[in-house]
């Protein structure tokens, strides 16, 4: 499957995927994380529900602490 | 204003006038807000909203916009205090209220920008995440723990009304909160802003 992340092509050899999945795998904490798939932010609780579809264009947005 | 005829020598009448109309939302008071509000204020912006719950501690004098003598203080009315010692003609709006996601956007809904100027990475995202849609210039700030190499304190563009800044590693966690880069990041939100400001197209 060919998605764009962040504006750089991935290919997903995984058959299904959901958001969920996606942002665990890179290791993130999801807490610390502001998703967007073909620019609708998707709301953290839908993330379990929502899988990743050819030539979506996702945003990942992972915050660090400090103000 | 005191300073506007510096300010119209540098930056023009024009520019200055779109400076003034716009008001910018700072979401929280401490070492991004304080010192970003500063700069904003001496760019020439007259109104600002700024948000925070916290009192000033011992602590904070390290790297925020508060002095020895206003320690126990509500962060927002030492913040009011101070700006208008730089310019007296100020709008500022203050509100110390603890921010989270149910009250972000009623908050900051008739703010043009907002500076997210939070400490807590949940709380950074969920701001983000509430106010992305609203289709404000959002200014937010990730990686500026510790000292050295500040370059990498850069503006990444991620969408039309969203820029971050940081290095987007470092977190005061691993990495303390220290004067000099709080503060980088602090003016390059400013400048961001001041930046969007001029170049907006306005009827003004």
């Amino acid at each position: 499957m060919n998605i764009r992340i962040n504006g750089e092509n991935v290919v997903l050899s995984q058959g299904t995927i959901n958001l969920q999945e996606l942002v665990t795998g890179k290791g993130l904490v999801p807490e610390r994380v502001v998703m967007e798939v073909n620019l609708e932010i998707i709301p953290r609780e839908k993330w379990a529900t929502v899988y990743v579809r050819e030539h979506d264009q996702i945003e990942i947005i992972s915050f660090v602490g400090g103000g | 204003m005191i300073f506007r005829d510096a300010l119209i020598s540098k930056i023009g009448s024009d520019h200055l006038r779109k400076v003034q109309g716009i008001k910018i939302g700072l979401a929280g008071a401490g070492g991004l807000g304080s010192n970003c509000a500063a700069n904003l204020i001496r760019s020439g912006f007259q109104k600002l909203k700024i948000v925070d719950f916290d009192r000033i501690e011992p602590g904070n004098l390290d790297r925020q916009f508060y002095f020895a003598d206003q320690v126990g203080m509500v962060k927002v009315e030492a913040l009011k205090l101070n700006l208008l010692r730089i310019n007296p003609l100020i709008d500022l709006e203050i509100a110390a209220i603890r921010l989270d996601e149910n009250n972000f956007a009623s908050l900051f809904i008739d703010c043009d920008v907002v500076a997210e100027c939070l400490d807590r990475p949940e709380i950074k995202s969920s701001l983000v995440a509430a106010l992305l849609p609203l289709n404000k210039l959002i200014v937010s700030v990730s990686g500026l723990g510790g000292y050295g190499q500040s370059d990498d304190i850069r503006i990444h563009r991620i969408k039309e009304n969203l820029i971050i800044i940081g290095d987007l590693q470092s977190d005061i966690t691993t990495k303390p909160a220290l004067s000099p880069r709080v503060n980088i990041a602090a003016a390059k939100q400013a400048d961001v802003i001041l930046e969007y400001a001029c170049s907006r197209i306005t009827s003004l």
